[in-house]
C-alpha cells in the first residue's frame, strides 16, 4: 500500500502539486490521467523518491519515504521499477547491456543466467534477437518495450509507467497494454502505477483511475465510476474522446 | 551607481555559488572512492578515452611547441653567441609551464567538453534519473571515474608533451640553427633539475582535476534539452580554460 498525503511542490513560483492525496492499493493497476503539464511526471518522480516535496508525505507500507536514510531509500527503491516517458535507455549501451544492467548491478548471477533472463525478457516483449542493437537503432515503440524489459528485469513489486503508450500507433499501444497486464500477472501481486493520456487503454486495463487536475486528485474510482462521473472536470477530459470512439 | 554595485554583488554571489558547486562535486566524487565498489572498468575506460585517444594531439602540439620555442630562443641566443643554451631553455619552459598548461588546455577542449556533453545528454534524457531509480549512485558511476582518470592522465600526458617537445626543440636547434648535437643535451643536463619536473607535474595534477570537475559539474547540472547540452559544453571549455590559466599564475607564484 502506497499512501500519498497532501503533497505540495513548487518550482520557483510555479506551484505544480497543491496538496495531492491518493491511496494506491497493492496488487492493482492504478492509472493516473490528466492534461499535459499538470504534474503527472512530477508526481511519479515523488513516488520513486527522485524529487522531494515541499510539504506532505508518501508512505510505503506506513513508512515515510522522505524520512528514510539514503541507504534505506536505496534498498526500498529496489522494490520499484520505472519506465520513463522516453524510455531513458542508456544510449552508450546495447539492448542487452541495458536490460542486463540492473541484474549485473544488484545480483551475483553468472553471465549465463543474466543472458538467459535477458533473452526471456526480449521474448516477453516480442523483440527477440535485438540484443546487439543500440537504442538509436530502434523505433520509439521498441525503445519503450526495451525500457519495460529493463524496468521489470528484477521483478519489482511496484512498477511505474510514465505514458507508456503516448505517441505510439494503436497496434503498438495495444501490445504495450497487453505487456503491462501480463507483467502485472507475471510478477506476483505487483502494483502498477500508470500515467496515461490514452483513455481507451486506461479503461481497458485499470483497476483504479485517478484524475489529476490543477495540482490535486479531483476524482478516484473504478473505470466505470470515472466513465459515468458527473464531475465537470472529468467530463471535459473524457467526453471528446468518448464521442470520438464511442466507448459508452 | 547602486545598479552597478548590485550587478557586481550578484556576480560575486553567483561566482561563489558556482565555485561551491565545483568543490562539492570534487568532494562527492572523491568520497565515492571510499564506498565500495570502486568501478575499475569505468575508470579504465576513461583512462583510455582521455589518455590513449588524446596522445596524437598531444604529440603534435608538443612537437611544434618545442620546435617553435627552439626557433625563437635560438635566434635570440645567437645575438649573444649562446645558441648552445637553447636546449635548456626549451626544456625548462616545457617542464615548468608549457607542457602542463598546453596539455591541459588541449584536454579541456577535447575531454572536458566531451564529459559535459555526455553527462549533460544523460541528464536531459533522464538517463541519470534512470541510474538513480535503479539504485546506482550516479556520482560513483559517472563522476568519479572521470575525475580519477583526468587526475592520472593530465600529468602523464604532460610528460609525453615535454619529451616530444624536447625532441622538437632538438630537431630545430640542430637541424635549422646548427647547434651542436652534444651541446644541446649537455646544457639540458647542466641547467634542468628535478624540481622543474615536479613543479610541472604538480600543476598538471591540479589542472587535471579542474578539467574533470568543471566538465562533470556542467554536464550534471544541465537543463533545457539539446540547447542546454550545447551551452553546458561551451561553458565547460571556457570555465576550465580560464581556471587553468588563473590557477597557473597562483601555483607559479606559490611554488617558484
Ligand atoms: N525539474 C523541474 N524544474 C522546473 N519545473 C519543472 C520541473 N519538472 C517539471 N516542471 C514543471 O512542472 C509542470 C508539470 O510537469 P510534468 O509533471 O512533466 O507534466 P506532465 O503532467 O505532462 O507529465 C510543468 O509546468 C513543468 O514545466
Ligand atoms: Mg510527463
Amino acid at each position: 500500500m502506497l499512501e500519498i498525503r497532501n503533497l505540495k511542490k513548487s518550482f520557483g513560483d510555479h506551484e505544480v502539486l497543491k496538496g495531492l492525496s491518493l491511496n494506491i492499493p497493492s496488487g492493482k493497476i492504478t492509472v493516473i490521467i490528466g492534461g499535459s503539464g499538470t504534474g503527472k511526471s512530477v508526481l511519479l518522480k515523488h513516488i520513486i523518491g527522485l524529487i522531494e516535496p515541499d510539504e506532505g508525505q508518501i508512505l510505503l507500507d506506513g513508512e515515510s519515504l522522505y524520512e528514510m536514510t539514503s541507504e534505506t531509500l536505496k534498498k526500498q527503491r529496489m522494490r520499484f521499477g520505472m519506465l520513463f516517458q522516453d524510455a531513458a535507455l542508456f544510449d552508450s549501451m546495447t539492448v542487452y547491456e541495458n536490460i542486463a544492467f540492473p541484474l549485473i548491478e544488484h545480483t551475483d548471477w553468472s553471465e549465463a543466467e543474466v543472458t538467459r533472463v535477458v533473452k526471456h525478457k526480449l521474448e516477453q516483449i516480442r523483440l527477440p534477437g535485438i540484443e546487439e542493437k543500440f537504442p538509436s537503432e530502434l523505433s520509439g515503440g521498441m525503445r519503450k518495450r526495451v525500457g519495460l524489459a529493463r524496468a521489470t528485469a528484477l521483478e519489482p513489486e511496484i512498477v511505474l509507467y510514465d505514458e507508456p503508450t503516448t505517441g505510439l500507433d494503436p497496434v503498438t499501444s495495444k501490445a504495450i497494454d497487453d505487456l503491462i497486464v501480463q507483467t502485472q500477472n507475471n510478477l506476483k501481486n505487483a502494483t502498477s502505477i500508470i500515467i496515461s493520456h490514452d483513455i481507451p487503454s486506461t479503461l481497458r486495463i485499470a483497476n483504479q483511475v485517478a484524475m489529476l487536475h490543477d495540482g490535486r486528485i479531483v476524482e478516484v474510482g473504478s473505470p466505470k465510476d470515472i466513465l459515468h462521473s458527473k464531475n465537470p472536470i472529468v467530463r471535459e477530459f473524457l467526453d471528446p474522446v468518448i464521442d470520438q470512439i464511442g466507448v459508452a | 551607481m547602486i545598479k552597478i554595485v548590485n550587478l557586481i554583488e550578484s556576480w560575486v554571489v553567483s561566482f561563489v555559488l558556482e565555485l561551491g558547486g565545483f568543490v562539492t562535486m570534487l568532494k562527492d566524487g572523491v568520497f565515492a572512492l571510499t564506498k565500495t565498489p570502486v568501478r575499475w572498468k569505468l575508470i579504465f575506460k576513461q583512462l583510455e578515452f582521455i589518455g590513449v585517444n588524446s596522445s596524437l594531439i598531444i604529440i603534435l602540439t608538443g612537437y611544434f611547441t618545442g620546435a617553435v620555442l627552439a626557433l625563437q630562443a635560438g635566434k635570440a641566443f645567437r645575438l649573444f653567441n649562446a645558441e648552445g643554451a637553447t636546449g635548456s631553455l626549451v626544456v625548462i619552459s616545457l617542464l615548468r609551464e608549457l607542457s602542463p598548461v598546453l596539455t591541459s588546455l588541449m584536454l579541456a577542449a577535447r575531454c572536458g567538453s566531451a564529459m559535459a556533453a555526455e553527462i549533460g545528454t544523460m541528464r536531459v534524457t533522464q538517463q541519470i534519473d534512470a541510474l538513480q531509480v535503479m539504485s546506482v549512485d550516479p556520482v560513483s558511476y559517472l563522476i568519479t571515474p572521470r575525475i580519477v582518470a583526468s587526475f592520472i592522465m593530465a600529468p602523464l600526458l604532460s610528460i609525453v608533451f615535454s619529451v616530444v617537445g624536447t625532441f622538437g626543440g632538438f630537431s630545430v636547434a640542430v637541424g635549422v640553427l646548427n647547434v651542436n648535437n652534444a651541446i644541446y643535451w649537455d646544457k639540458i643536463q647542466q641547467y634542468v633539475d628535478m624540481e622543474d619536473l615536479w613543479n610541472g607535474l604538480a600543476k598538471a595534477l591540479v589542472f587535471g582535476l579542474i578539467i574533470a570537475v568543471v566538465g562533470c559539474r556542467k554536464g550534471y547540472t544541465t537543463s533545457g534539452g539539446a540547447e542546454g547540452v550545447g551551452r553546458a559544453t561551451t561553458q565547460a571549455v571556457v570555465i576550465a580554460s580560464v581556471s587553468i590559466l588563473v590557477a597557473d599564475y597562483f601555483l607559479t607564484a606559490f611554488m617558484f
